[in-house]
Protein backbone atom coordinates (compact mmCIF):
# COMPACT_ATOMS: atom_id res chain seq x y z
CA UNK A 1 0.00 0.00 0.00
CA UNK A 2 1.32 3.38 -0.90
CA UNK A 3 2.18 5.59 2.05
CA UNK A 4 -0.06 8.19 0.45
CA UNK A 5 -3.17 6.18 1.12
CA UNK A 6 -2.55 5.36 4.76
CA UNK A 7 -5.15 6.51 7.18
CA UNK A 8 -4.56 7.40 10.79
CA UNK A 9 -6.92 7.67 13.69
CA UNK A 10 -7.26 11.31 14.01
CA UNK A 11 -8.72 12.81 17.12
CA UNK A 12 -6.08 15.37 17.83
CA UNK A 13 -8.23 17.45 20.11
CA UNK A 14 -6.45 18.05 23.36
CA UNK A 15 -8.10 16.03 26.11
CA UNK A 16 -9.78 18.46 28.42
CA UNK A 17 -7.72 17.52 31.49
CA UNK A 18 -4.47 18.04 29.59
CA UNK A 19 -5.73 21.35 28.31
CA UNK A 20 -6.75 22.46 31.80
CA UNK A 21 -3.51 21.46 33.42
CA UNK A 22 -1.58 23.16 30.67
CA UNK A 23 -3.59 26.25 31.29
CA UNK A 24 -2.56 26.23 34.96
CA UNK A 25 1.08 25.83 34.03
CA UNK A 26 0.73 28.76 31.67
CA UNK A 27 -0.98 30.90 34.19
CA UNK A 28 1.73 30.15 36.73
CA UNK A 29 4.46 30.87 34.24
CA UNK A 30 2.90 34.03 32.99
CA UNK A 31 3.73 34.95 29.48
CA UNK A 32 7.49 34.60 29.70
CA UNK A 33 8.72 31.71 27.65
CA UNK A 34 5.24 30.96 26.41
CA UNK A 35 6.39 29.53 23.12
CA UNK A 36 9.06 27.32 24.62
CA UNK A 37 6.71 26.01 27.25
CA UNK A 38 4.03 25.12 24.78
CA UNK A 39 6.50 23.46 22.52
CA UNK A 40 7.57 21.33 25.45
CA UNK A 41 3.99 20.43 26.34
CA UNK A 42 2.78 19.77 22.86
CA UNK A 43 3.97 16.20 22.24
CA UNK A 44 2.19 15.10 25.38
CA UNK A 45 -0.97 16.77 24.20
CA UNK A 46 -1.19 14.88 20.95
CA UNK A 47 0.48 11.58 21.82
CA UNK A 48 -2.84 9.91 22.62
CA UNK A 49 -3.69 9.35 18.98
CA UNK A 50 -1.88 6.00 18.95
CA UNK A 51 -1.32 6.31 15.23
CA UNK A 52 0.99 3.74 13.76
CA UNK A 53 3.54 5.06 11.26
CA UNK A 54 1.95 8.49 11.20
CA UNK A 55 4.48 11.19 11.97
CA UNK A 56 3.68 13.15 15.12
CA UNK A 57 1.79 16.43 14.99
CA UNK A 58 3.60 19.09 16.96
CA UNK A 59 2.05 22.56 17.09
CA UNK A 60 3.91 25.13 15.04
CA UNK A 61 5.43 28.09 16.83
CA UNK A 62 3.40 31.25 17.32
CA UNK A 63 6.14 32.95 15.31
CA UNK A 64 5.47 30.73 12.28
CA UNK A 65 1.69 30.76 12.66
CA UNK A 66 1.55 34.54 12.85
CA UNK A 67 4.11 35.36 10.15
CA UNK A 68 3.11 33.09 7.30
CA UNK A 69 -0.44 33.95 6.36
CA UNK A 70 -2.70 33.76 3.38
CA UNK A 71 -4.95 36.76 3.86
CA UNK A 72 -5.40 38.30 0.43
CA UNK A 73 -7.38 41.20 1.90
CA UNK A 74 -3.97 42.55 2.91
CA UNK A 75 -1.57 41.12 0.33
CA UNK A 76 -0.87 37.92 -1.58
CA UNK A 77 2.62 37.88 -0.02
CA UNK A 78 2.39 35.55 2.98
CA UNK A 79 5.29 37.13 4.84
CA UNK A 80 3.94 40.67 4.47
CA UNK A 81 0.46 40.11 5.89
CA UNK A 82 1.61 40.49 9.50
CA UNK A 83 3.18 43.97 9.11
CA UNK A 84 0.27 45.18 6.95
CA UNK A 85 -2.32 43.93 9.46
CA UNK A 86 -0.52 45.41 12.45
CA UNK A 87 -2.85 48.39 12.82
CA UNK A 88 -6.06 46.67 11.76
CA UNK A 89 -8.95 47.63 14.06
CA UNK A 90 -10.65 44.52 15.36
CA UNK A 91 -12.62 46.27 18.13
CA UNK A 92 -15.41 47.25 18.37
CA UNK A 93 -16.64 44.43 16.14
CA UNK A 94 -20.04 42.99 15.55
CA UNK A 95 -21.16 39.81 13.86
CA UNK A 96 -24.59 39.86 12.29
CA UNK A 97 -26.30 36.48 12.31
CA UNK A 98 -29.42 36.30 10.19
CA UNK A 99 -31.15 34.82 7.19
CA UNK A 100 -33.31 31.77 7.73
CA UNK A 101 -33.29 31.82 11.52
CA UNK A 102 -35.95 32.43 14.14
CA UNK A 103 -33.75 34.67 16.32
CA UNK A 104 -31.63 36.91 14.10
CA UNK A 105 -29.19 38.86 16.21
CA UNK A 106 -26.15 41.08 15.94
CA UNK A 107 -23.51 40.12 18.49
CA UNK A 108 -20.59 42.07 19.79
CA UNK A 109 -17.55 39.81 19.42
CA UNK A 110 -16.64 40.16 23.10
CA UNK A 111 -20.16 39.13 23.99
CA UNK A 112 -19.66 35.95 21.93
CA UNK A 113 -16.39 35.22 23.68
CA UNK A 114 -17.98 35.70 27.09
CA UNK A 115 -21.03 33.69 26.25
CA UNK A 116 -19.45 30.69 24.56
CA UNK A 117 -16.21 30.35 26.58
CA UNK A 118 -13.62 29.42 23.92
CA UNK A 119 -11.66 26.23 24.56
CA UNK A 120 -8.39 25.10 23.04
CA UNK A 121 -8.55 22.97 19.91
CA UNK A 122 -5.30 21.77 18.36
CA UNK A 123 -5.99 21.23 14.67
CA UNK A 124 -4.00 20.50 11.57
CA UNK A 125 -4.46 23.17 8.91
CA UNK A 126 -3.86 22.06 5.33
CA UNK A 127 -3.51 24.81 2.72
CA UNK A 128 -4.56 24.06 -0.86
CA UNK A 129 -1.04 25.23 -1.79
CA UNK A 130 0.19 21.97 -0.21
CA UNK A 131 1.70 23.22 3.01
CA UNK A 132 0.32 22.56 6.47
CA UNK A 133 0.65 23.59 10.09
CA UNK A 134 -0.63 22.45 13.48
CA UNK A 135 -2.38 25.26 15.28
CA UNK A 136 -3.66 25.51 18.86
CA UNK A 137 -6.79 27.58 18.33
CA UNK A 138 -9.07 28.99 21.00
CA UNK A 139 -12.65 28.75 19.83
CA UNK A 140 -16.17 27.49 20.34
CA UNK A 141 -18.31 25.19 18.21
CA UNK A 142 -20.19 27.00 15.48
CA UNK A 143 -23.11 24.73 16.39
CA UNK A 144 -23.51 26.57 19.71
CA UNK A 145 -24.03 29.90 18.00
CA UNK A 146 -26.38 28.37 15.43
CA UNK A 147 -28.44 26.72 18.16
CA UNK A 148 -28.87 30.09 19.79
CA UNK A 149 -30.28 31.79 16.68
CA UNK A 150 -32.48 28.76 15.94
CA UNK A 151 -32.17 27.83 12.26
CA UNK A 152 -35.48 27.74 10.40
CA UNK A 153 -36.50 24.36 9.03
CA UNK A 154 -35.68 25.36 5.45
CA UNK A 155 -32.12 26.52 6.28
CA UNK A 156 -29.71 24.28 4.37
CA UNK A 157 -26.48 26.27 4.22
CA UNK A 158 -24.50 28.72 6.29
CA UNK A 159 -22.86 31.62 4.44
CA UNK A 160 -20.06 33.71 5.92
CA UNK A 161 -18.71 37.09 4.90
CA UNK A 162 -15.49 38.92 5.75
CA UNK A 163 -15.37 42.62 6.52
CA UNK A 164 -15.00 44.83 3.43
CA UNK A 165 -12.80 47.79 4.31
CA UNK A 166 -10.29 48.65 1.56
CA UNK A 167 -8.89 51.54 3.61
CA UNK A 168 -7.66 49.08 6.20
CA UNK A 169 -7.18 46.17 3.85
CA UNK A 170 -5.18 47.31 0.82
CA UNK A 171 -5.49 43.96 -0.95
CA UNK A 172 -9.22 44.57 -1.33
CA UNK A 173 -8.38 47.28 -3.85
CA UNK A 174 -7.32 44.56 -6.28
CA UNK A 175 -9.90 44.18 -9.05
CA UNK A 176 -8.77 40.60 -9.62
CA UNK A 177 -10.91 39.22 -6.79
CA UNK A 178 -14.68 39.40 -6.26
CA UNK A 179 -14.58 41.02 -2.80
CA UNK A 180 -15.71 40.66 -0.11
CA UNK A 181 -14.47 37.20 0.81
CA UNK A 182 -17.35 34.76 1.13
CA UNK A 183 -17.45 31.18 2.27
CA UNK A 184 -20.08 28.64 3.11
CA UNK A 185 -20.84 25.29 4.69
CA UNK A 186 -23.67 22.85 4.39
CA UNK A 187 -25.81 22.81 7.54
CA UNK A 188 -24.62 19.38 8.73
CA UNK A 189 -21.00 20.44 8.19
CA UNK A 190 -21.59 23.60 10.18
CA UNK A 191 -23.18 21.59 13.02
CA UNK A 192 -20.23 19.15 13.22
CA UNK A 193 -18.35 19.56 16.46
CA UNK A 194 -15.00 20.05 14.67
CA UNK A 195 -16.24 23.27 13.04
CA UNK A 196 -15.39 26.14 15.34
CA UNK A 197 -15.41 29.89 15.37
CA UNK A 198 -11.91 30.74 16.58
CA UNK A 199 -11.23 33.87 18.59
CA UNK A 200 -7.78 33.03 19.87
CA UNK A 201 -4.45 31.34 19.32
CA UNK A 202 -2.01 29.89 21.87
CA UNK A 203 -4.30 30.94 24.70
CA UNK A 204 -4.32 34.60 23.64
CA UNK A 205 -6.58 36.65 21.38
CA UNK A 206 -6.30 36.05 17.65
CA UNK A 207 -3.56 38.12 15.95
CA UNK A 208 -4.93 40.40 13.22
CA UNK A 209 -3.10 38.49 10.49
CA UNK A 210 -4.77 35.23 11.57
CA UNK A 211 -8.26 36.63 11.13
CA UNK A 212 -9.01 38.70 14.24
CA UNK A 213 -11.30 39.02 15.95
CA UNK A 214 -13.25 35.97 14.81
CA UNK A 215 -12.79 33.39 12.07
CA UNK A 216 -14.05 30.01 11.01
CA UNK A 217 -11.90 26.89 11.38
CA UNK A 218 -12.98 23.75 9.51
CA UNK A 219 -9.90 21.53 9.77
CA UNK A 220 -11.00 18.80 7.33
CA UNK A 221 -11.24 21.32 4.49
CA UNK A 222 -8.54 23.28 2.68
CA UNK A 223 -7.51 26.41 4.54
CA UNK A 224 -9.32 28.86 2.27
CA UNK A 225 -12.67 27.58 3.62
CA UNK A 226 -11.72 28.88 7.07
CA UNK A 227 -12.82 32.45 6.42
CA UNK A 228 -11.30 35.25 8.49
CA UNK A 229 -12.55 38.54 9.97
CA UNK A 230 -16.22 37.49 9.89
CA UNK A 231 -18.87 40.23 10.05
CA UNK A 232 -21.90 38.37 8.73
CA UNK A 233 -23.30 34.86 9.01
CA UNK A 234 -26.39 34.09 6.99
CA UNK A 235 -28.43 30.91 6.84
CA UNK A 236 -29.77 30.17 3.37
CA UNK A 237 -31.57 27.47 1.46
CA UNK A 238 -29.25 27.73 -1.55
CA UNK A 239 -25.59 26.85 -1.84
CA UNK A 240 -23.83 30.18 -1.32
CA UNK A 241 -21.29 31.53 -3.80
CA UNK A 242 -17.76 31.68 -2.39
CA UNK A 243 -14.90 33.95 -3.39
CA UNK A 244 -12.70 31.20 -4.77
CA UNK A 245 -15.48 29.30 -6.51
CA UNK A 246 -16.41 32.59 -8.23
CA UNK A 247 -12.82 33.51 -9.09
CA UNK A 248 -11.93 30.12 -10.54
CA UNK A 249 -14.98 27.83 -10.67
CA UNK A 250 -13.40 24.74 -12.16
CA UNK A 251 -10.60 24.74 -9.61
CA UNK A 252 -12.29 25.56 -6.34
CA UNK A 253 -15.48 23.77 -5.49
CA UNK A 254 -17.89 24.41 -2.67
CA UNK A 255 -16.81 21.43 -0.57
CA UNK A 256 -13.00 21.72 -0.77
CA UNK A 257 -12.46 18.72 1.49
CA UNK A 258 -8.82 17.77 1.93
CA UNK A 259 -8.48 14.76 -0.34
CA UNK A 260 -5.15 13.28 -1.47
CA UNK A 261 -6.90 11.31 -4.21
CA UNK A 262 -8.53 14.25 -5.95
CA UNK A 263 -6.04 16.61 -7.55
CA UNK A 264 -6.58 20.28 -7.97
CA UNK A 265 -6.52 20.67 -11.77
CA UNK A 266 -3.06 22.14 -11.57
CA UNK A 267 -1.72 20.60 -8.34
CA UNK A 268 -1.40 17.12 -7.02
CA UNK A 269 -2.71 17.05 -3.47
CA UNK A 270 -1.04 13.75 -2.58
CA UNK A 271 1.63 15.23 -0.35
CA UNK A 272 2.27 18.33 1.68
CA UNK A 273 5.04 20.16 3.47
CA UNK A 274 4.51 20.57 7.18
CA UNK A 275 5.94 23.97 8.03
CA UNK A 276 9.16 23.40 9.96
CA UNK A 277 9.88 20.02 8.39
CA UNK A 278 12.27 19.15 5.59
CA UNK A 279 10.59 16.13 4.04
CA UNK A 280 7.11 16.04 2.60
CA UNK A 281 4.33 14.14 4.31
CA UNK A 282 1.53 12.19 2.71
CA UNK A 283 -1.73 14.13 2.82
CA UNK A 284 -4.46 12.39 4.79
CA UNK A 285 -8.08 11.92 3.74
CA UNK A 286 -10.16 14.72 5.28
CA UNK A 287 -6.85 15.98 6.67
CA UNK A 288 -6.90 13.06 9.10
CA UNK A 289 -10.39 13.77 10.43
CA UNK A 290 -12.20 11.05 8.47
CA UNK A 291 -13.46 9.44 11.68
CA UNK A 292 -15.38 12.58 12.58
CA UNK A 293 -16.58 13.79 9.18
CA UNK A 294 -16.52 11.01 6.57
CA UNK A 295 -20.17 10.15 7.30
CA UNK A 296 -21.21 13.62 6.10
CA UNK A 297 -20.24 12.68 2.56
CA UNK A 298 -21.51 9.11 2.32
CA UNK A 299 -22.80 8.36 -1.13
CA UNK A 300 -21.32 11.52 -2.59
CA UNK A 301 -18.85 11.44 -5.48
CA UNK A 302 -16.01 13.45 -3.98
CA UNK A 303 -14.24 13.77 -7.33
CA UNK A 304 -17.28 15.60 -8.63
CA UNK A 305 -18.08 17.47 -5.45
CA UNK A 306 -14.55 18.76 -4.97
CA UNK B 1 44.44 41.10 -12.42
CA UNK B 2 41.94 43.06 -14.48
CA UNK B 3 41.21 46.37 -12.83
CA UNK B 4 37.68 47.62 -12.31
CA UNK B 5 38.33 50.24 -14.99
CA UNK B 6 38.10 47.57 -17.63
CA UNK B 7 34.41 47.27 -16.90
CA UNK B 8 31.85 49.72 -18.21
CA UNK B 9 29.34 51.26 -15.77
CA UNK B 10 26.57 49.26 -17.42
CA UNK B 11 28.55 46.08 -16.92
CA UNK B 12 29.12 46.78 -13.25
CA UNK B 13 25.49 47.71 -12.74
CA UNK B 14 24.31 44.62 -14.53
CA UNK B 15 26.45 42.23 -12.49
CA UNK B 16 25.39 43.92 -9.27
CA UNK B 17 21.69 43.86 -10.18
CA UNK B 18 21.78 40.29 -11.47
CA UNK B 19 23.43 38.98 -8.32
CA UNK B 20 21.12 40.98 -6.07
CA UNK B 21 18.45 38.25 -5.70
CA UNK B 22 21.12 35.76 -4.63
CA UNK B 23 22.74 38.22 -2.23
CA UNK B 24 19.32 39.01 -0.81
CA UNK B 25 18.54 35.33 -0.21
CA UNK B 26 21.85 34.83 1.57
CA UNK B 27 21.15 37.93 3.68
CA UNK B 28 17.68 36.63 4.51
CA UNK B 29 19.09 33.24 5.41
CA UNK B 30 21.19 34.90 8.10
CA UNK B 31 18.49 37.25 9.37
CA UNK B 32 15.57 34.82 9.45
CA UNK B 33 13.86 36.42 6.47
CA UNK B 34 13.24 33.23 4.53
CA UNK B 35 9.71 32.94 6.00
CA UNK B 36 8.26 29.91 7.76
CA UNK B 37 8.41 28.03 4.46
CA UNK B 38 12.00 28.68 3.32
CA UNK B 39 12.08 26.03 0.61
CA UNK B 40 9.09 27.47 -1.20
CA UNK B 41 10.37 31.00 -0.63
CA UNK B 42 13.73 30.24 -2.26
CA UNK B 43 12.02 28.36 -5.09
CA UNK B 44 9.74 31.27 -5.85
CA UNK B 45 12.46 33.91 -5.60
CA UNK B 46 14.93 32.10 -7.83
CA UNK B 47 12.20 31.27 -10.32
CA UNK B 48 11.14 34.87 -10.53
CA UNK B 49 14.76 36.04 -10.85
CA UNK B 50 15.33 33.61 -13.72
CA UNK B 51 12.22 34.75 -15.57
CA UNK B 52 13.00 38.43 -15.01
CA UNK B 53 16.50 38.00 -16.40
CA UNK B 54 15.26 36.07 -19.43
CA UNK B 55 12.82 38.88 -20.19
CA UNK B 56 15.62 41.42 -19.78
CA UNK B 57 17.66 39.41 -22.27
CA UNK B 58 14.73 39.63 -24.66
CA UNK B 59 14.57 43.39 -24.06
CA UNK B 60 18.08 43.96 -25.40
CA UNK B 61 17.21 44.06 -29.09
CA UNK B 62 14.11 46.29 -28.72
CA UNK B 63 15.99 48.69 -26.43
CA UNK B 64 18.71 48.91 -29.03
CA UNK B 65 16.08 49.57 -31.69
CA UNK B 66 14.39 52.27 -29.65
CA UNK B 67 17.40 54.02 -28.18
CA UNK B 68 20.35 52.83 -30.20
CA UNK B 69 21.81 51.42 -27.03
CA UNK B 70 24.15 48.96 -28.65
CA UNK B 71 26.31 48.17 -25.64
CA UNK B 72 23.38 46.16 -24.30
CA UNK B 73 23.97 43.55 -26.98
CA UNK B 74 27.33 42.75 -25.45
CA UNK B 75 25.68 42.16 -22.07
CA UNK B 76 23.00 39.82 -23.28
CA UNK B 77 24.98 36.62 -22.81
CA UNK B 78 25.64 37.44 -19.15
CA UNK B 79 21.92 38.13 -18.59
CA UNK B 80 21.07 34.75 -20.08
CA UNK B 81 23.70 32.92 -18.04
CA UNK B 82 22.56 34.56 -14.82
CA UNK B 83 19.02 33.48 -15.70
CA UNK B 84 20.28 29.94 -16.24
CA UNK B 85 22.08 30.02 -12.90
CA UNK B 86 18.88 31.00 -11.08
CA UNK B 87 16.91 28.41 -13.02
CA UNK B 88 19.46 25.76 -11.96
CA UNK B 89 19.16 26.74 -8.30
CA UNK B 90 15.37 26.74 -8.71
CA UNK B 91 15.37 23.21 -10.17
CA UNK B 92 17.99 21.83 -7.75
CA UNK B 93 15.99 23.11 -4.76
CA UNK B 94 12.82 21.62 -6.20
CA UNK B 95 14.39 18.19 -6.73
CA UNK B 96 16.61 18.02 -3.66
CA UNK B 97 14.95 19.98 -0.92
CA UNK B 98 11.29 20.17 -1.87
CA UNK B 99 10.98 16.60 -3.08
CA UNK B 100 14.06 15.09 -1.41
CA UNK B 101 15.04 13.27 -4.63
CA UNK B 102 12.02 10.99 -4.20
CA UNK B 103 11.89 10.21 -7.90
CA UNK B 104 8.58 8.39 -7.99
CA UNK B 105 6.93 11.33 -6.24
CA UNK B 106 8.72 13.77 -8.55
CA UNK B 107 7.57 11.92 -11.67
CA UNK B 108 4.02 11.76 -10.31
CA UNK B 109 4.15 15.48 -9.50
CA UNK B 110 5.49 16.46 -12.92
CA UNK B 111 2.62 14.70 -14.65
CA UNK B 112 -0.09 15.62 -12.17
CA UNK B 113 0.83 19.28 -12.06
CA UNK B 114 0.83 20.77 -15.55
CA UNK B 115 2.67 23.84 -14.30
CA UNK B 116 5.60 21.69 -13.19
CA UNK B 117 5.63 20.03 -16.62
CA UNK B 118 5.82 23.49 -18.21
CA UNK B 119 8.63 24.48 -15.86
CA UNK B 120 10.55 21.31 -16.72
CA UNK B 121 10.09 21.99 -20.43
CA UNK B 122 11.32 25.59 -20.09
CA UNK B 123 14.36 24.46 -18.14
CA UNK B 124 15.29 21.68 -20.56
CA UNK B 125 15.00 24.06 -23.51
CA UNK B 126 17.22 26.54 -21.73
CA UNK B 127 20.10 24.07 -21.36
CA UNK B 128 21.22 24.06 -25.04
CA UNK B 129 21.10 27.84 -25.06
CA UNK B 130 23.36 28.07 -22.02
CA UNK B 131 25.75 25.46 -23.42
CA UNK B 132 26.04 27.17 -26.81
CA UNK B 133 26.28 30.68 -25.42
CA UNK B 134 30.06 30.75 -25.78
CA UNK B 135 31.95 32.16 -28.76
CA UNK B 136 33.28 28.76 -29.84
CA UNK B 137 29.77 27.50 -30.34
CA UNK B 138 28.60 30.71 -31.90
CA UNK B 139 31.33 30.40 -34.52
CA UNK B 140 30.75 26.70 -35.00
CA UNK B 141 26.99 27.00 -35.48
CA UNK B 142 27.02 30.08 -37.68
CA UNK B 143 23.57 31.12 -38.76
CA UNK B 144 21.98 28.18 -36.97
CA UNK B 145 23.13 29.70 -33.67
CA UNK B 146 20.74 32.58 -34.12
CA UNK B 147 17.81 30.29 -34.86
CA UNK B 148 18.67 28.10 -31.88
CA UNK B 149 18.65 31.09 -29.58
CA UNK B 150 15.28 32.17 -30.92
CA UNK B 151 14.02 29.30 -28.73
CA UNK B 152 13.85 31.96 -26.06
CA UNK B 153 10.71 33.29 -27.77
CA UNK B 154 9.07 30.02 -26.70
CA UNK B 155 10.85 29.52 -23.39
CA UNK B 156 9.70 32.82 -21.91
CA UNK B 157 5.97 32.29 -22.50
CA UNK B 158 6.26 28.70 -21.27
CA UNK B 159 8.02 29.88 -18.12
CA UNK B 160 5.47 32.67 -17.65
CA UNK B 161 2.61 30.19 -17.88
CA UNK B 162 4.50 27.92 -15.46
CA UNK B 163 4.60 30.87 -13.05
CA UNK B 164 0.94 31.78 -13.60
CA UNK B 165 -0.37 28.25 -13.20
CA UNK B 166 1.50 27.83 -9.94
CA UNK B 167 -0.72 30.56 -8.50
CA UNK B 168 -4.28 30.38 -7.26
CA UNK B 169 -6.67 31.83 -9.79
CA UNK B 170 -7.60 31.77 -13.42
CA UNK B 171 -4.85 33.36 -15.53
CA UNK B 172 -6.85 33.62 -18.75
CA UNK B 173 -9.86 35.15 -17.03
CA UNK B 174 -7.85 37.79 -15.17
CA UNK B 175 -9.15 36.40 -11.92
CA UNK B 176 -7.26 35.53 -8.75
CA UNK B 177 -3.57 35.83 -7.94
CA UNK B 178 -2.57 36.55 -11.52
CA UNK B 179 -1.39 40.18 -11.36
CA UNK B 180 2.34 39.53 -11.37
CA UNK B 181 2.29 36.79 -14.00
CA UNK B 182 0.27 39.11 -16.23
CA UNK B 183 2.81 41.89 -15.73
CA UNK B 184 5.48 39.53 -17.06
CA UNK B 185 3.23 38.41 -19.90
CA UNK B 186 2.46 41.98 -20.99
CA UNK B 187 6.13 42.98 -21.03
CA UNK B 188 6.91 39.86 -23.05
CA UNK B 189 4.14 40.64 -25.56
CA UNK B 190 5.38 44.21 -25.98
CA UNK B 191 8.93 43.01 -26.55
CA UNK B 192 7.69 40.63 -29.22
CA UNK B 193 5.65 43.35 -30.93
CA UNK B 194 8.79 45.48 -31.11
CA UNK B 195 10.40 42.62 -33.04
CA UNK B 196 7.88 42.72 -35.85
CA UNK B 197 9.96 43.99 -38.80
CA UNK B 198 7.55 46.83 -39.71
CA UNK B 199 7.35 48.03 -36.12
CA UNK B 200 11.08 47.74 -35.74
CA UNK B 201 11.74 49.72 -38.92
CA UNK B 202 9.27 52.38 -37.87
CA UNK B 203 10.99 52.98 -34.54
CA UNK B 204 14.48 52.78 -36.04
CA UNK B 205 13.66 55.44 -38.64
CA UNK B 206 11.84 57.54 -36.04
CA UNK B 207 14.95 57.56 -33.90
CA UNK B 208 17.30 58.62 -36.69
CA UNK B 209 14.88 61.19 -38.11
CA UNK B 210 14.09 62.84 -34.79
CA UNK B 211 17.53 62.47 -33.22
CA UNK B 212 15.71 61.81 -29.99
CA UNK B 213 17.33 63.50 -27.00
CA UNK B 214 17.35 60.23 -25.06
CA UNK B 215 19.20 58.42 -27.79
CA UNK B 216 22.14 56.60 -26.25
CA UNK B 217 24.47 56.44 -29.18
CA UNK B 218 27.79 56.15 -27.49
CA UNK B 219 30.87 55.33 -29.52
CA UNK B 220 31.91 51.81 -28.73
CA UNK B 221 35.22 51.19 -27.06
CA UNK B 222 36.76 48.20 -28.71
Amino acid sequence: MSPFQSNIPSSEITPKEVFLSRRDVLKAAGFAGLGALLAACAPQAVSSSGAQAAPPDVPNSLEDISNYNNYYEFTVDKARVAPLAKDFTSRPWTVEVGGLVNNPKTYDVDELIKKFQPEERIYRLRCVEAWSMVIPWMGFPLAKLLAEVEPASDAKYVAFETIYDPDQMPGQKSPLFPWPYREGLRMDEAMNDLAILATGLYGDLLPNQNGAPIRLVVPWKYGFKSIKGIVRIELTNEEPATLWSSASPNEYGFYANVNPNVSHPRWSQASERRIGELTRRPTLMFNGYAEQVAHLYEGMDLAKNY
Amino acid sequence: MPSLKRYTPLQIFMHAAASFPLVRLVFEAFTGGLTANPIQHIEQRTGRAALTLLILALAVTPLNTLFGWSELIKRRRALGLYAFLYACVHVIIFLNLDYGLAWSLIVQTVFEKPYILLGAAAFLLLIPLAVTSFDVWKARLGKRWKYLHMLLYFIVPIATLHYAWGKKGDFFHFSGEVGRPWAYAIVFIMLMILRIPAVRRFFASLRTRLRLPFSINKPQAS
